[in-house]
């Protein structure tokens, strides 16, 4: 199977007051394309960082990043930056979306960066799969919790991301919403043939992915292949 | 669109279409706060395109009205009696001629016994063809060239309440006041005041007995030539015959040019007050737009994430920026054509033209411009951060502020920012030199400010007054907590408060300057035009009267014709001489005595009192103007005393004390030479009260008509009444700067308003009182009011002080009681702003105003 995303070696540090800190310590894995992965662990493990290196939101002390083949230590920001336009979609525990945009115009952002045409149907039609077609001209604000973070699961997958990466995206949620955003999450993913990388410290979403990885310490403790529970009968 | 597995994908087009839809989207829940922060350049605006279209319409009327400002095609003159050989020519001239002799002298209104000291125009022919003269009764401008009747100055008929058909003294003439005179051609207001005139007709001149030999007299005459007839090509055929007979000419072109000139230097100094009632605004833009984008870096974050590229992100911020000062440059413009309807109403004294009130297009322009540029360029300054927030904010917040040193751009943006305020000032002055001490005072100001704040932020800090109780310890440390405002309200407030308090100080400086001379037992009358004859009657007189003898010199007009052998034509020729020719240019007044005064002393070389028969004749001169024109001890100076050439040495130079009211001489002769030559005797004396002043003037006018008074209380009160004219038209520019210290003042406060709104409400909701968050709120204001008020004061304390000592030559004697209540009102309002903009966080209940706030 292909390799979307191979982490080898990586560390990343900090200096903090005269001291080093090492919050990630080399850590190997790659991940196939297609599958579904959660990185869990307490807080302060360095799961978020380890988030944020291999989407290439930021860079690594050492080691490699590939993603789709691309090593991202090797990229200037800007080009990262459309490495996350053509490949990556983000979903976020606060969600993250424009305060100052519709709902639409939410989930219209990265395909008019990329600067394709006739993108308003096709997010509409991701709106209305997440259940929001009546809600398209609503501002954030005007939305809740769950439909707010609806919102930006269509936005994830308006531009047809190879991979997608979930930081604990029902942290801000209440169960019963949270376990309605979790099966459209599995279900879009299953639908695009997405990969997914979720970081969580939710232990039950995170036996729902193919593989899990524990963090402690900024260093991998445990990386187990599971048979995830089917989301469907959720 | 995707690129294959292992490769970087291709460059995403810069979509500027996408970029603009951005903007404005981001913009949506903004617009209001963007428009005020903008609004701070609105008056700058307002006052610079309210300057440009008075510019534009003033040399619009000037091109118009040209004619009427010189009244004729032509004007010969000479200040010296007309030489018969010039005498065909200037009756050859034009289809029409006029003559005009015009001079000092004293009237005297025999209904009340009122003197005064007036410019007296004999005038005969037709003249004004161009424009008329324009009087009460309207007739009266014509016809009184009829009878013996004069016109007679409105400033002057109102001081010594006249009507017309009563009578006014001239010389030895009693003339019927046929009218009152409102407008001349090409007089100004202004002139009126410092100079009245009196029109009589030129054939009575003679009867006067005021044009005797050594009177001082301008003669004009004016042409009027056939439509189509060219008259800048005559002068030019002309010119050199002109120049022999020693007579001076005007035509319409140049007396455009020359009123164009003058208004320009005018237009140009408050163009550059404006310019720094928008530099104000501009750091308000600036300080706005700096919290503005702590706002908005999640949103920046996520379009980072989403794959915005770092420029993208500052663009989309540049658009918003350029929109908003487009909106606030057209508000600012727009503000500035209403109120150029005004700028006429307060220059009126200073105009020789009527001024029309039109829109000027181009300067509205120039406005706009000008406002798009500076918000642009202010607003990089903190935008360009933008591209350096990290996409990784979205998954927690780090935003740190990258260090001046560590981002070129930021230097780059300083560097274009100084670069502007030197070419814009370049533009209005003209000058490299002055522009770059207008930069680099401008940059010393906000420098001084700068770093009194940080001095303040660091002294709040490392003094930290422990024992105060909680609320002021709390209003006292929002000084130094982070979003703290101090920075940004002591450079706006201190430069406002240096500006206005410099204004004041430069006002005070000149009135004192003039008042000190004044006062105690100085002189205060000057009797000129005395001829050697009257000399001995006019000091008895004035003995009779009680009043003291200070001085009485005698005066001999002159001018230099030789330098070393070297006349005005062969400094013309040889650039290499060091010889000025102003030196040759220029009517010297000059005295002769054995001894100096208490006024001089000798710097270099000897003092002759008394010229020897046979040796040289050693003169002595100011030195500043022996510096000035070039010339050393022992140099030859030959001089022509009306028609008879003096060879002289300079002997001696002398520093002068210009200040007293005295006679003080650039050029003085030993005795023993001029006492012979033409010459007219000055006298001074000191009168008490202005019963005395007008009694005595009435004795010496009746008795020697010929003779001038001035009468330096008289002097006094016009050059209050200039100085006042002048200041209100310095105050109602500064008003656009005080208003917009406010503006900004306002505007900052608001923005501390969000900085400190969560805090405030937390406070409330742990169980401060509304007393409690009110004090609070008011001690930080009355420290960052008070800090910035005192020290814009101290910088404009600085300031005056070095103008007075420079640039006035006096002694700066600052009044503190108008500095002390400009501080108190500045501080007062700081306080008062920041506590009424934070009355929704005490009135309302802290979750509506979380709420709404959110």
């Amino acid at each position: 199977m292909e390799t979307i995303l191979n982490i080898q070696d990586l560390s990343k540090t900090y200096q903090s007051a005269g001291h080093t800190l090492t919050v990630l310590n080399n850590i190997n894995f790659a991940v196939e394309a297609g599958s579904t992965l959660s990185i869990v662990g307490p807080s302060g493990s360095g799961k978020t960082t380890l988030l944020g290196l291999c989407a290439g939101l930021d860079r690594s002390s050492s080691g490699l990043v590939e993603l789709n083949n691309i090593r991202l230590d090797n990229l200037t920001e800007d080009q990262r930056a459309q490495v996350r336009n053509q490949y990556v979609g983000f979903i976020f525990q606060n969600f993250q979306l424009l305060p100052t945009l519709t709902a639409l115009e939410n989930v219209m952002v990265p395909l008019e960066l990329r600067g394709e045409k006739s993108i308003r149907a096709r997010a509409l039609d991701l709106l209305d799969k997440v259940g929001l077609a009546d809600r398209v001209d609503h501002y954030p604000a005007q939305l809740s919790g769950g439909e707010q973070q609806r919102v930006s699961l269509a936005r994830a997958f308006s531009n047809q991301p190879k991979i997608l990466f979930a930081d604990e995206p029902t942290g801000n949620l209440d169960a019963e919403t949270s376990e309605k955003v979790v099966k459209l999450i599995f279900d879009l993913n299953r639908e695009a043939g997405t990969t997914l990388v979720l970081v969580t410290h939710d232990l039950d979403l995170a036996s729902k992915t193919q593989r899990i990885i524990r963090l402690k310490g900024g260093v991998v403790v445990s990386d187990e292949r599971t048979v995830p529970e089917s989301v469907n009968q959720i | 669109m995707q690129a294959p597995s292992g490769g970087v994908p291709a460059r995403m087009p810069l979509n500027f279409r996408w970029l603009v839809l951005m903007a404005i989207r981001d913009s949506r829940r903004n617009r209001s706060r963007l428009l005020l922060f903008i609004s701070s350049i609105i008056l700058g605006i307002a006052a610079l395109v309210a300057i440009y279209s008075f510019e534009h319409n003033l040399k619009q009327d000037i091109n118009n009205q040209a004619k009427s400002l010189l009244g004729a095609d032509l004007v010969i003159e000479t200040n010296k009696p007309v030489k018969e050989e010039a005498l065909p020519l200037l009756k050859s001239l034009g289809a029409e001629r006029s003559e005009e002799r015009s001079f000092a002298s004293m009237i005297y209104f025999p209904k009340n016994a009122g003197t005064r000291l007036v410019n007296i125009k004999a005038l005969e022919g037709t003249y004004p063809y161009y424009g008329k003269i324009e009087t009460t009764p309207a007739s009266a401008g014509s016809t009184f060239r009829d009878h013996k009747e004069a016109l007679v100055d409105k400033t002057l008929m109102l001081q010594f309440n006249a009507k017309v058909g009563d009578q006014v003294k001239v010389g030895e003439v009693l003339f019927r006041i046929a009218g009152v005179l409102n407008k001349a051609p090409g007089q100004t207001g202004f002139a009126s005041s410092v100079a009245p005139s009196v029109f009589i007709p030129l054939r009575y001149l003679q009867e006067t007995g005021l044009s005797q030999k050594g009177s001082r007299i301008t003669t004009n005459f004016y042409y009027q030539f056939e439509k189509g007839f060219n008259v800048e090509k005559l002068v030019k055929r002309i010119e050199p015959r002109l120049e022999k007979a020693e007579l001076d000419y005007e035509t319409v072109e140049s007396r455009k040019e020359n009123t164009g000139r003058s208004f320009e230097d005018l237009s140009r100094f408050l163009a550059l007050v404006g310019f720094i009632a928008l530099l104000l605004g501009c750091i308000g833009v600036a300080s706005a737009i700096h919290i503005y984008i702590r706002e908005k870096i999640n949103t920046v974050a996520v379009l980072r994430c989403l794959g915005v590229s770092s420029w993208q992100a500052l663009i989309i911020y540049l658009i918003q920026i350029v929109g908003i000062g487009f909106i606030g440059s057209v508000l600012g413009a727009a503000l500035g054509a209403l109120v150029q309807q005004f700028l006429p109403l307060v220059l009126k004294d200073f105009l020789p033209v009527e001024i029309t009130i039109a829109i000027s297009w181009p300067a509205i322009a120039q406005g706009i411009l000008l406002g798009v540029i500076i918000s642009l360029l202010f607003a990089l300054l903190p935008l360009i951060s933008v591209r350096n927030i990290s996409p990784l904010n979205t998954l927690r917040l780090s935003f740190e502020e990258t260090r001046l040193f560590k981002d070129p751009v930021k230097w780059l943006v300083y560097i274009l920012i100084l670069l502007f305020i030197f070419v814009f000032t370049f533009l209005q002055i003209g000058g490299w030199l002055q522009s770059l001490y207008f930069t680099l005072g401008v940059l010393t100001a906000f420098l001084v400010l700068a770093g009194m704040a940080y001095a303040l932020i660091w002294l709040a800090r490392r003094f930290f007054p422990s024992s105060w109780s909680y609320l002021w310890r709390q209003g006292f440390a929002n000084l130094f907590r982070p979003n703290n405002q101090t920075l940004i309200l002591v450079v706006s407030i201190g430069l406002g408060t240096a500006f206005i308090c410099t204004l004041f100080f430069v006002q005070g400086i000149l009135i004192n300057r003039v008042t000190l001379s004044s006062s105690g037992n100085q002189p205060n009358m000057v009797l000129f035009d005395i001829q050697s004859g009257q000399k001995d009657s006019v000091a008895r007189l004035t003995s009779q009267m009680n009043l003291p003898l200070l001085q009485q010199v005698p005066i001999v007009t002159m001018r230099m014709d030789e330098v070393n052998g070297k006349t005005l034509a062969d400094v013309n020729k040889d650039s290499t001489l060091k010889i000025s020719k102003r030196a040759f240019e220029r009517e010297f007044r000059v005295t002769y005595r054995d001894s100096l005064t208490a006024s001089e002393s000798i710097t270099e070389g000897k003092w002759y009192g008394t010229a020897e028969p046979g040796k040289p004749i050693y003169v002595s001169l100011e030195e500043g103007y022996g510096e000035r024109i070039g010339v050393k001890i022992g140099d030859k100076l030959k001089f022509n005393v009306q028609g008879a050439l003096v060879e002289t040495v300079v002997g001696s130079f002398r520093k002068v004390d210009w200040n007293r009211i005295q006679t003080n001489f650039l050029l003085i002769f030993p005795a023993g030479v001029l006492e012979d030559a033409p010459q007219f005797h000055v006298l001074i004396t000191r009168v008490g009260s202005n019963a005395e002043s007008a009694g005595f003037q009435q004795a010496v006018v009746k008795r020697f008509p010929n003779i001038s008074i001035i009468d330096l209380g008289l002097v006094l009160s016009v050059l209050d009444e200039i100085l006042s004219k002048i200041g209100f038209v310095i105050r109602f520019m500064a008003a656009f700067s005080i208003i917009t210290g406010v503006v900004v003042l306002i505007a900052s406060v608001l923005i501390s308003k969000f900085q400190r709104i969560r805090e405030s409400v937390l406070l409330r909701t742990l169980g401060a009182s509304r007393k409690q968050i009110l004090v609070i709120t008011a001690m930080e204001y009355f420290f960052l009011g008070s800090m910035a008020a005192a020290t814009g004061i101290l910088l404009s304390l600085a300031a005056s002080w070095a103008l007075a000592r420079f640039s006035f030559e006096t002694v700066f004697q600052p009044t503190l009681f108008p500095v002390i209540s400009l501080f108190v009102v500045i501080t007062v309002l700081t306080v008062l702003i920041g506590l009424f903009n934070s009355r929704s966080i005490l009135n309302k209940p802290p979750l509506e105003v979380l709420r709404n706030e959110a």
